[in-house]
């Protein structure tokens, strides 16, 4: 298999949320990968992946370096990590509670995988349905997320240049997210204060190496 | 060549646009700054306090509960109250665990004395719970050939082999 070639772009953040976190970032990608059923390799994968975990191994990992640094972002604005919990913790109990890590689709198989890996929380939008310039800021009064769902004031979202199309550690807006007719994706890596940047674009580097494989198979 | 007065520098508010409401001043600023870096140091503590309670079951864990909002730029009120409880808790937490940890040490102790003068702890038991460790190892304090050694004395401690198998 080669290597995907990954633009990488920093995402922009608003003035008043990088002045309170000055490490906070927003790294993006752009891949060609249509969603389909998982290949037995990636399946495969995440078998492996599942065997590596143990009860031991998922409570101590609230102290490895970078889920403790998202547990004290999380904590930092306002959510409690033992009832949120971070991506990275997320997949773990999802691991403890289900026996392993079951496949879903290719880009929920590739996130997953992803963010078990390296930590980072990963996630992904339709390129078609979002503007490129997709960035950090804090929801504006009266804003929603879908048109349905209000945001609170001062909300911490993922924003395009027009609207808010996810929550931060939260929940992608349906009118963003990826779906069968998706054709091209917008791979985004939140960073947050001592997790390294290249932390980040590892993670969207194995995102996209596992979208690939189902190009090339 | 002229050299630069003072009074040829530009203003200060020449350079910086103006300061919109929203944002913190700059004092306010610095409360902020320390205020997330103490709740990042007690997140750490409140982490390491909740792994040394692994594996133990029966310990209440210590936990602050969100905001409220999903995530969103606290209030200093807010970050002070959030400061404060996951403090709370940690002392909380670690007195808790600091009493565990006494009643183990006597647990310890206990199986000491009960490995050297088992006649003087009979049918005594303690497991591996007990001593704050995994598994379901016992040591128990048990007659040697049943009816013959409890009137004759005899006392031995049986250490168990483990969990049973699951059927």
């Amino acid at each position: 298999m080669t290597e995907p070639e990954l633009d990488l772009v920093d995402g922009w953040v608003e003035r008043e949320l990088a002045q309170e976190f000055p490490e906070l970032r927003l790294l993006n990608t752009w891949l060609d990968v249509r969603p389909t059923r998982s290949p037995p390799e990636v399946r495969k994968r995440l078998r492996m992946l599942a065997d590596r975990y143990t009860g031991g191994k998922v409570v101590h990992m609230r102290q490895d370096p970078v889920p403790w640094a998202y547990r004290v972002f999380s904590r930092q604005v306002g959510i409690d990590p033992d009832h949120d919990r971070t991506p990275v913790e997320a997949v773990a109990l999802r691991r403890l509670k289900q026996g392993g890590l079951h496949s879903e689709n290719i880009v929920d198989d590739a996130l997953t995988i992803a963010i078990a890996e390296t930590g980072v929380p990963l996630i992904a939008l339709d390129a078609a349905k979002v503007d490129p310039a997709l960035g950090l800021r804090l929801a504006r009064a009266g804003e929603t997320l879908d048109g349905v769902r209000p945001l609170s004031a001062r909300q911490l979202v993922v924003a395009d240049a027009d609207r808010p199309v996810a929550v931060v550690l939260g929940d992608v807006s349906r009118g963003a997210g990826v779906t069968p007719e998706t054709e091209r994706m917008a791979v985004c890596a939140l960073g947050v204060k001592g997790v390294p940047r290249i932390c980040l674009e590892e993670a969207l580097w194995s995102a996209a190496e596992t979208l690939y494989t189902d190009a090339s198979a | 060549m002229r050299v630069p007065d003072v009074v040829d520098r530009p203003m200060y508010g020449d350079r910086i646009s103006p300061v919109p409401i929203r944002e913190a001043l700059p004092d306010e600023r610095a409360v902020r700054r320390t205020l997330l870096d103490q709740v990042a140091r007690l997140e750490g503590e409140l982490a390491s306090v909740f792994c040394a309670t692994w594996p133990r079951t029966h310990m209440p864990h210590p936990t602050v509960g969100g905001r409220g909002g999903g995530p969103r730029l606290l209030s200093l009120a807010e970050l002070e109250e959030l400061r404060d409880e996951l403090a709370g808790r940690i002392s909380d937490a670690r007195r808790a665990l600091s009493d565990r940890t006494w009643v183990e040490d006597g647990n310890r102790r206990l199986i000491e004395e009960m490995m050297l003068e088992p006649e003087r702890h009979r049918w005594r038991r303690v497991s591996a719970e007990d001593i704050g460790e995994r598994g379901c190892k016992h040591w128990h304090v048990r007659p040697r050939f049943g009816l013959v050694g409890m009137l004759m004395n005899w006392w031995r401690v049986v250490i168990s082999s483990g969990c049973p198998l699951a059927t």
